[in-house]
């Protein structure tokens, strides 16, 4: 600083607003696999991003999110290169995610991108530009995309895409719709190199104390949390005697086939009422919303009244029978990776609750996962959605709705406020089946809609 | 057809007749089963469950089981099945994870007979014991396969496959206990339904969800599967671990497969996604399915024989909501489409056609190609069961070797071995080649380099001159010509250059001085100079073997037009391409001398000719300005290339793109380049010339082609504690976390070159090892070995 050079400081505490810094890089330091994860991400694009650090808690599941994410950017592909880094800036830009902007807009500009484009779609191509469309409707209400609006996409033109094109850019836009909402969900901060990641301020008192306040780092907090966990202590032993009671009384009490039916109805629009919180400004460095347009289009409740979209049914197009061959047939390997990452993150566990261990979660695992595509309108005929009602509770489940429908209003409050016992290594293994679950909801109808074009 | 008469019931057809016919259901399809006397059809979906009577001409609706104001999940069904033993029993499927089996016996609306709902999830099959009657199977989701006695409220039995979904359960047709169970984690596990406590047998039959499995009908070992993976396999069972005996290869995951009746050789299959027809595959010729049905304009989700020892009808459902009967006859058959002649080409100009044997029986001097000669009758069309046969399409082999004189590809391999590419002056390398072209007797190459030459060559230090070149080589003035022709607009220059090298005597210097500026004078005046300077130039070439003749009458030229020598200003380039004038007999020299540094020479050349070349400088200095640069020839030569490349030499055009380098590659795009490199690359590698293959690479400058060289160049190690491949560096183990390779005279590690003993395998660090053997024969290990380094 003597010398007039600038010195970057960084901004927030480690890689995540939400979870102690500390606790993050513990993960590498105890567990080898975590650690050689980490080396071979960072040999293979000389960065470590914060976001893989947070998913370093679950070192199976981050190779596998890395492998996909690798081949998606980097391998042979229909789309080339440029295009991939600027549709994975469009699908970011929807959720207003600053973060994966950023760090994909370097990209761009480094594998030779067009810096016209990044003012704004309008600069892109007409042929990136006709995809605008679908990814608005796919971040928001994926249930209203149609065989027309893949027709328009394909429709023998000049700018119109090819289908094994349009399967590249469409599990592309549903990856970064996702990873927006695990972006927004674990409070990724951004990496030091960025914008936003850093001042040039030098370290002011003031300043200090602002940053750690906002981030809830303080002491004085931690004594507060530490107060209001105990209050709800309870919590999870409340759960898991809920789990086993559904367990046991399934096969006594059997709910007739109307109330099931009736029970996804009432989820269904349960779930809408499920306010998503209060909206909090957030600082956004880089004109993201240049990327996209409309801005006004958002998530709208699947069950709205007045307007009739037929329910989804998982054993009519399911990703195992449907989705993956149709990926897999034209994008090879994708569906394979993606079939691995989903199974992945479906079946992770490690058996614990909280302090509990030996606990069968898989109750828990499929309610997580089918409220999320309950919101999305798919409905699974062999799951009773009472379940649901009592396994998660409403601070959950606002959490949830925000995250996968309008991440960007997540706020460190309600991280805070589901699950207070849990660990954040499980409240991040929460964030990864929100987003894999909502990958596939999107992927769903989208491949459905294609597989109506091609017939 | 006795066997047939002998099962039909008392409905009354003896045999079973009728056509492809088809009706519209109201929903999608998503299972299809028949009852045994092949007289009706059951159709079940999410929002269907009807019967349907098969009659001579159509279907007709029988029953709807699906009543109710509002019907429960119980009618939303993923499979259903008809009793083979009591006409009257139906079981379904429920996706919410119910069993449901229908009596039709029953006198009110709903026939719905017993109802279990013990699965947690969708149930993807349920499965009637083929001689038991109250004996019924089902697979689900939830990874459960269960056994239902019907006279019970309950399963009687459990079997947990231990691992993902259930998706296809087959009691065994032969085997009363045994029946075979399809998950989706591609495993086929064998059970026996008295023991629910462990499998018999389980094997990975597919990559991915094994669909679907069915029995065959007569052979009591065999089981096909099909898979997601797109593959029908058939499996011997019979053996102690199973073994794959047929594979066939489909273009989409397989949904359903069904082995056809009374064919042992036939199965039918239907896919899940994107193809919509019905293939029935002869499973020894896995590559062409045997018949096709196409009617279908979704996916078919539900197939099945009509009777089962009857091949000749096959009912469908399908997405489409339509349900079909096909008639075997009406099928189409892919194999009548396919093409069965081949034509290939070998490396030599030897080539290969296959053809039907009845379309080159006639050639009476063919010679029978050894132990290809098969005499399968070629008119099969007149077999009676003609429908009921794959085509034997029984086709000869011809070769046709090309006569030793013309090997037409010797040619190549000589010219790619002797061609020089880099490490020479261009000059000298576009020399070398032409004189390579030449030997191989390719003219037209050779005087392309020598053009080439000429072209690029930069004035500065410009090379062998044209006549000169014609003395030595003889039929070259030839080419010449029609070289300049083709130069259109670039003679002038080359006129000049030959003309100043001609001169061998230096006393003539002046005179061709004069002569060029006065020539080029002309040029600039009257549009027509180009005649003239081909004339010239022809005259030039005709004197080949006496060129100080041709100065002579150069300067007789020169002397008629010695008045027109008048503004040399405008003959700024030209002076240019006189001051290179004195390097032409310096060439001529090294010519001879056949020194190979060029270089070197402009300075010899200045000692040589001092007078006219200070002279001329210090005129023709401050006015240099490029006259003709090589770019100008670019477009030229850039067609030049894509002419040869068209013509299939693309060995001419890679050789020419990588000794012109850097002056022609902006000219030609890069896929363009990158296509020829690729294809010569091809060819170099198909004649097993490695090395030239590797020194066109390593030239190259796509950046595609390099990293060629760079793919598989990794050699893993193993460990020298664990003796397991060490993947990440090449010095510390992963796994025991020792230090591999240590070097045997320092004892520290080696990370950079370690070289080793191959007798005794110790080493180290390639100085030391190398140092230590200079004063020791043994190994320094100390193991008394004699190591040698080589």
């Amino acid at each position: 600083m003597d010398l007039g050079v600038r010195i970057p400081r960084p901004l927030g505490n480690g890689p995540s607003r939400f979870i102690p810094e500390k606790e993050i890089l513990q993960v590498s330091k105890v567990d080898p696999r975590a650690q050689s994860i980490f080396e071979d991400a960072f040999a293979a694009l000389g960065r470590l991003d914060n976001i893989s650090l947070v998913m370093g808690f679950h070192p199976q599941y981050l190779e596998s999110f890395l492998r996909t994410q690798h081949y998606l950017l980097q391998m042979d592909g229909p789309l080339s290169l440029h295009y991939r880094h600027y549709i994975g800036i469009m699908a970011a830009a929807r959720h207003q995610c600053s973060y994966l902007v950023n760090l994909h807009v370097n990209d761009f500009l480094q594998v030779g991108g067009d810096p016209k484009w990044l003012n704004g779609l309008d600069g892109a191509p007409q042929k990136l530009q006709a995809l605008g469309e679908l990814n608005k409707i796919l971040a928001h209400r994926p249930w209203l995309l149609t065989k027309a609006h893949i027709e328009h996409l394909l429709k023998a033109e000049e700018h119109s895409w090819s289908l094994a094109e349009l399967i590249h850019a469409v599990v592309l836009l549903t990856h970064y719709h996702s990873l927006a909402s695990f972006t927004f969900g674990c409070g990724i901060t951004p990496e030091i190199h960025s914008d936003g990641g850093h001042t040039f301020r030098p370290l002011s008192l003031s300043q200090y104390c602002v940053c750690d306040i906002a981030n809830g780092n303080g002491n004085g907090n931690d004594l507060e949390e530490r107060r209001s966990s105990h209050q709800v202590s309870g919590e999870v032993e409340v759960l898991m005697e809920r789990m086993k009671q559904l367990q046991e009384c399934r096969d006594e009490e059997e709910a007739s086939q109307e109330e099931m039916a009736t029970r996804f109805e009432r989820e269904k629009t349960e779930s809408m009422l499920v306010a998503t919180a209060e909206d909090e400004e957030c600082v956004q460095s880089r004109d993201v919303s240049r990327h996209f347009e409309d801005p006004s289009y958002g998530y709208k409740d699947f069950s709205r009244r007045g307007e009739h979209v037929p329910t989804f049914r998982v054993q009519d197009y399911s990703w195992e029978d449907h989705g993956y061959s149709l990926v897999n047939r034209l994008y090879p390997d994708v569906g394979q990776l993606l079939d691995e990452k989903f199974q992945m993150a479906y079946n992770l566990t490690y058996n614990t609750m909280a302090m509990h261990k030996d606990v069968d979660t898989t109750m828990l695992r499929r309610a997580i996962w089918n409220y999320i595509h309950c919101m999305f309108g798919i409905r699974y005929d062999d799951y009773d959605y009472g379940e649901i009602n009592q396994l998660l509770d409403r601070s959950f489940k606002v959490y949830i709705k925000t995250m996968v429908c309008s991440p960007e209003k997540t706020t460190k409050r309600m991280y805070e406020s589901f699950w207070r016992q849990f660990q954040h290594s499980e409240k991040v293994h929460v964030n990864l089946l929100l987003m894999e679950a909502r990958m596939q909801a999107e992927l769903l109808y989208a491949l459905r809609a294609i597989t109506c074009y091609m017939t | 057809m006795e066997k047939m008469s002998r099962v039909t019931t008392a409905l009354g057809s003896s045999t079973i007749s009728g056509r492809t016919m088809f009706c519209h259901l109201d929903a999608p399809a998503n299972a299809i089963s028949v009852c045994r006397d092949a007289t009706q059809v059951v159709v079940a979906g999410r929002n269907i469950f009807k019967i349907y009577g098969l009659e001579e001409e159509q279907f007709v609706e029988k029953l709807n089981l699906r009543v109710g104001r509002k019907p429960s999940l119980n009618f939303s069904c993923a499979d259903v099945m008809w009793h083979q033993m009591e006409e009257n029993l139906l079981a379904t499927a429920a996706t919410n994870g119910a069993v449901v089996t229908w009596n039709l016996g029953k006198p009110s609306r709903n026939k719905q007979d017993q109802l279990f709902t013990e699965h947690k999830r969708t149930v993807n099959k349920v499965c009637f014991h083929p001689t038991e009657v109250y004996m019924l199977l089902s697979g689900s989701q939830d990874g459960y396969m269960k056994c239902f006695d019907l006279r019970k409220k309950e399963s009687v039995s459990t079997f947990s496959g231990q691992s993902e979904s259930v998706r296809d359960v087959q009691f065994s047709m032969k085997d009363y206990f045994t029946f075979a169970a399809s998950f989706e984690n591609g495993n086929v596990q064998l059970w026996d339904i008295r023991r629910p406590d462990r499998y018999e047998r389980m094997f990975t039959a597919h990559t991915g969800p094994v669909f679907c499995c069915d029995w065959h009908p007569d052979d009591r070992g065999w089981l096909a599967t099909g898979g997601r993976d797109k593959m029908v396999k058939v499996w011997d069972m019979t053996t102690n671990r199973a073994k794959e005996i047929y594979c066939v290869q489909t273009i989409a995951s397989v949904a359903r497969v069904k082995w056809r009746p009374e064919r042992k050789w036939h199965l039918a299959t239907c896919s899940m996604m994107v193809d919509h027809n019905i293939y029935v595959w002869d499973i020894r010729r896995p590559f062409i399915p045997f018949a096709t049905f196409e009617e279908h304009k979704d996916v078919t989700t539900g197939i099945v024989w009509r009777h089962q020892h009857d091949p000749y009808f096959l009912l469908s459902g399908s997405k489409d909501s339509t349900l079909y009967q096909h008639m075997f006859k009406d099928a189409s058959r892919p194999v009548d489409r396919a093409n069965p002649e081949g034509l290939c080409f070998g490396l030599f100009g030897d080539l290969a056609f296959a053809a039907k044997e009845s379309l080159i029986s006639g050639d009476a001097n063919r010679k029978p190609y050894p132990g290809g000669d098969r005499r399968y009758p070629i008119f099969f069309f007149k077999k009676p069961d003609l429908t009921e046969q794959f085509a034997h399409v029984s086709s000869a082999l011809s070769v046709f070797e090309s006569s030793l004189e013309s090997k037409r590809m010797d040619w190549f391999v000589k010219t790619a071995r002797l061609y020089l590419l880099s490490g020479k002056p261009f000059a000298e390398l576009c020399d070398h080649n032409a004189k390579v072209a030449k030997e191989l007797n390719r003219p037209q190459v050779s005087t392309t380099w020598t053009m080439l030459r000429i072209m690029f060559s930069d004035p500065a230090n410009l090379s062998t001159p044209g006549p000169n070149h014609i003395g030595k080589l003889g039929t070259l003035p030839l080419m010449n010509s029609f070289s300049m022709k083709e130069m259109g607009m670039g003679t002038e220059s080359r006129l000049d250059r030959s003309k100043g090298e001609s001169r061998q005597d230096n006393i003539h210097l002046e005179l061709g001085n004069s002569l060029i500026n006065s020539n080029n004078d002309e040029n600039e005046e009257t549009e027509g100079s180009e005649g003239q300077a081909e004339y010239m130039f022809g005259d030039a070439e005709l004197d080949d073997d006496d060129l100080y003749s041709m100065d002579m009458f150069f300067s007789l030229v020169f002397s008629a037009e010695e008045q027109e020598y008048t503004l040399p200003q405008e003959a700024f380039p030209l002076r240019h391409e006189i001051m290179d004038n004195p390097l032409a007999p310096e060439h001529l020299q090294q010519d001879k001398a056949d020194s190979p540094q060029a270089s070197g020479n402009e300075a010899e050349v200045m000692c040589l000719t001092p007078i006219e070349s200070f002279s001329l400088i210090s005129i023709s200095q401050p006015l240099f300005s490029p006259h003709l640069p090589a770019p100008f020839f670019c477009p030229v030569v850039r067609e030049m290339l894509s002419h040869y490349a068209e013509q299939g030499d693309v060995q001419m055009a890679v050789s020419v793109l990588i000794v012109l380098g850097d002056r022609i590659r902006k000219e030609i795009d890069d896929l363009t380049q990158e296509h020829w490199y690729m294809s010569y690359i091809d060819l170099l590698q198909r004649f097993e010339l490695w090395n030239v293959s590797n020194e066109v690479i390593k030239l190259s400058t796509c950046s595609a082609i390099t990293c060629l060289n760079q793919t598989s160049t990794t050699l893993h190690v193993n460990c020298s504690n664990c003796k397991r491949p060490m993947s990440n560096r090449g010095w510390i183990c992963d796994r025991c976390h020792q230090c591999a390779s240590v070097c045997a005279v320092c004892h520290h590690v080696v990370k950079g070159l370690f070289v080793w003993c191959q007798g005794c395998s110790h080493g180290g660090h390639l100085e030391h090892v190398k140092n230590w053997l200079k004063s020791s024969s043994h190994c320094p290990a100390g193991c008394g070995h004699l190591c040698e380094y080589t």
